[in-house]
């Protein structure tokens, strides 16, 4: 603390304000003022030109300006069961996939924060690795794993525990397992960090006093673990939700996501607006959770 | 004694070990079927290095590998350099007016959903286009979207290193009358230079493999690996694309990991525990995904 308000106090002048003003400006620019362009065209409607929206105002013979708002858009993707089904079928799997990285991850992290000191790095080392290599390439090799002559069939058949191979590519457990899969390590290190941080002699204590370690448990580590779980929930749930590379690699054809329906209304229809509405409508859904993970990181912050 | 406290210990290693053949065996696979001499992917006929020779005769392949690069190279450095001064920031300021929006945006792109960045800047790019004729979508919009996501990978970074930089040296520096700029240049830049290459690394992968922000702002002529990977894959299992995937598994696994190590570690040094460091470290480097 003291060494900010020395270097506040000393540079207080053009050196300080330029060196907010560079990374600032980028964002304002290329990262809040696009969530503006966006809203402004989900208000518009679609046509076939470049580019494919109308104009929200525009200059008439008098001078005068006219703005167009469409609330059509918003009408639209909220009475169309496809969009309300697309929304619901994103939240489901992005809270699945949040309570199985969760019930998979937390032995796992509670496991490297309680191993020897020397060899956490490592295993620190080995959750982080895979982020490192491609996104795409880690999902695509499930399809390899996953499918009909695939790996996992070709082993359950060859060992006679299975005769006809199992239907597990293309449809919601295949679409589970990429999801679960990819975000794994989001839930693993914010647990770890604050599984590692825990002291230890509590649990000493509650042992001296006689509770079962399970009790314990119950009533010590998982208590003081929870703004690391709801860290982890939020870092896999908010970019679950707008996934859009799993569900269409590992999912079935009919797979109705908000990232695939966004794709599709993009790139399929050209509805640049209905698009928009589609990302908007996404972006109010995730403020909640955007601004609960701030809150939570801002606390981890402070104790750093 | 944690030991003792903890009966289920068998357990954890169970479910370590099962977590970590999860997370490597898609991988794997990958690298050995990318020697299967079959067309089938998944029947095994033998050991062939002929995928890798279709990989080297891929014009359009190899044209994309080359925009990529040049795409990951510039705008890793440019995430640097924003990413730089974005930590630096958020560390050494704690008070100034619009703070708490400026954390907010430089973070939101580490778990904002990569669709809406997409769509929202291109539709920037779009309208700026129209307004002031610049910037045409090529390279060019890549390089800005990317900088845009991955700063907030080296901001991280670059914070949990400054957080551990003993700021009575630059104290001293000052006190002994060195002006904030050199007291940057010649102390807390040389004592960062561990995150800004890991910093730069990260960039640089998180660039090469990015697929859906740039599949959006992209333009006809600036068709990057990623999308024609995923053009390929989306029609089924692709041997070629098996080597492909070697090569970039092999190329990033391999130079990223080294500059994780080396950040996770290096910046371990001054001080007393290690492993706590690491533990800082580490997660700012994974939210990374």
């Amino acid at each position: 603390m003291k060494q900010v308000r020395f270097l506040g106090t000393l540079k207080p002048g053009q050196g300080r304000g330029w060196v907010i003003s560079v990374p600032y400006l980028w964002f304002l620019v290329f990262f809040l003022v696009p969530f503006a362009v966006v809203l402004k065209i989900s208000l518009s409607t679609a046509q076939v030109a470049i580019p494919p929206y109308a104009p929200l105002f525009t200059v008439g013979d008098d001078g005068t300006m006219n703005v167009a708002l469409h609330f059509g858009n918003f009408q639209y993707i909220f009475s169309d069961p496809q969009y309300i089904l697309a929304y619901l079928s994103s939240l489901h799997y992005a809270a699945g996939t949040a309570i199985i990285t969760l019930l998979i991850g937390y032995p796992v992290a509670y496991g490297i924060a309680t191993s020897k000191p020397n060899i956490r790095p490592m295993l620190l080392m080995l959750v982080i690795m895979p982020f490192w290599t491609s996104f795409l390439i880690r999902v695509y090799a499930w399809i390899g794993i996953l499918k009909q002559n695939g790996l996992i069939n070709n082993l359950l058949i060859n060992l006679g525990i299975i005769h006809d191979p199992l239907n597990i590519l293309n449809n919601q457990f295949s679409i589970y397992v990429g999801m679960v899969y990819a975000y794994l390590p989001f839930m693993i290190l914010p647990l770890y960090s604050t599984l590692e941080k825990m002291d230890h002699s509590l649990l000493e204590a509650a042992g001296d006093l006689g509770a079962k370690p399970w009790r314990a448990f119950l009533s010590i580590t998982l208590p003081l673990s929870v703004p690391g779980i709801i860290a982890g929930s939020l870092l896999v749930f908010i970019p679950a939700v707008g996934e859009y590379i799993i569900p269409t690699l590992l999912g079935g054809a009919d797979t109705l996501t908000i990232g695939t329906v966004l794709w599709n209304e993009f790139f399929g229809n050209r509805d640049w607006p209905v698009a928009s509405t589609v990302a908007v409508a996404l972006v109010v859904l995730l403020v909640g959770p955007l601004m609960l993970l701030q809150h939570y990181q801002g606390k981890e912050g402070e104790k750093a | 004694m944690i030991g003792k406290a903890l009966q289920g210990r068998g357990f954890l290693r169970f479910m370590m070990i099962l977590a970590m053949v999860f997370l490597y065996a898609p991988i794997i696979s990958i690298v050995i079927y990318s020697f299967n001499e079959s067309q089938l992917v998944t029947v095994w006929s033998g050991f062939s290095t002929k995928w890798y020779s279709a990989l080297i005769n891929d014009e359009q392949i190899l044209r994309a590998a080359g925009i990529s690069l040049e795409v990951a190279v510039i705008s890793a450095t440019g995430s640097l350099i924003v990413g730089t001064l974005a930590g630096y920031v958020l560390t050494r300021f704690t008070h100034f007016r619009g703070r708490t929006m400026f954390s907010g945006m430089v973070m939101a792109p580490l778990v904002m959903p990569e669709i809406i960045m997409g769509i929202s800047m291109l539709l920037l790019f779009v309208g700026m286009e129209q307004l002031f004729g610049w910037p045409h979508r090529d390279i060019q919009t890549i390089v800005i979207a990317h900088i845009t996501f991955s700063t907030a990978f080296v901001s991280v970074v670059v914070q949990s290193r400054l957080q551990g930089i003993d700021v009575s040296v630059e104290e001293a520096a000052m006190d002994l009358g060195a002006r904030p700029v050199a007291v940057f240049f010649l102390i807390t830049l040389p004592l960062m230079i561990p995150a800004l290459v890991s910093g730069w690394l990260l960039a640089f992968s998180l660039s090469l493999d990015d697929l859906v922000i740039t599949a959006f702002v992209s333009g006809p002529g600036s068709t990057t690996l990623p999308m024609v990977i995923f053009s390929k894959v989306r029609l089924g299992l692709n041997p070629e694309i098996n080597a492909l995937a070697t090569v970039v598994i092999l190329v990033v696994g391999l130079i990223s990991g080294i500059g994780a190590f080396k950040g996770a570690f290096k910046s371990a040094a001054p001080k007393d525990t290690p492993a706590d460091d690491t533990a800082t470290t580490a997660p700012a480097v994974a939210t990374a995904g």
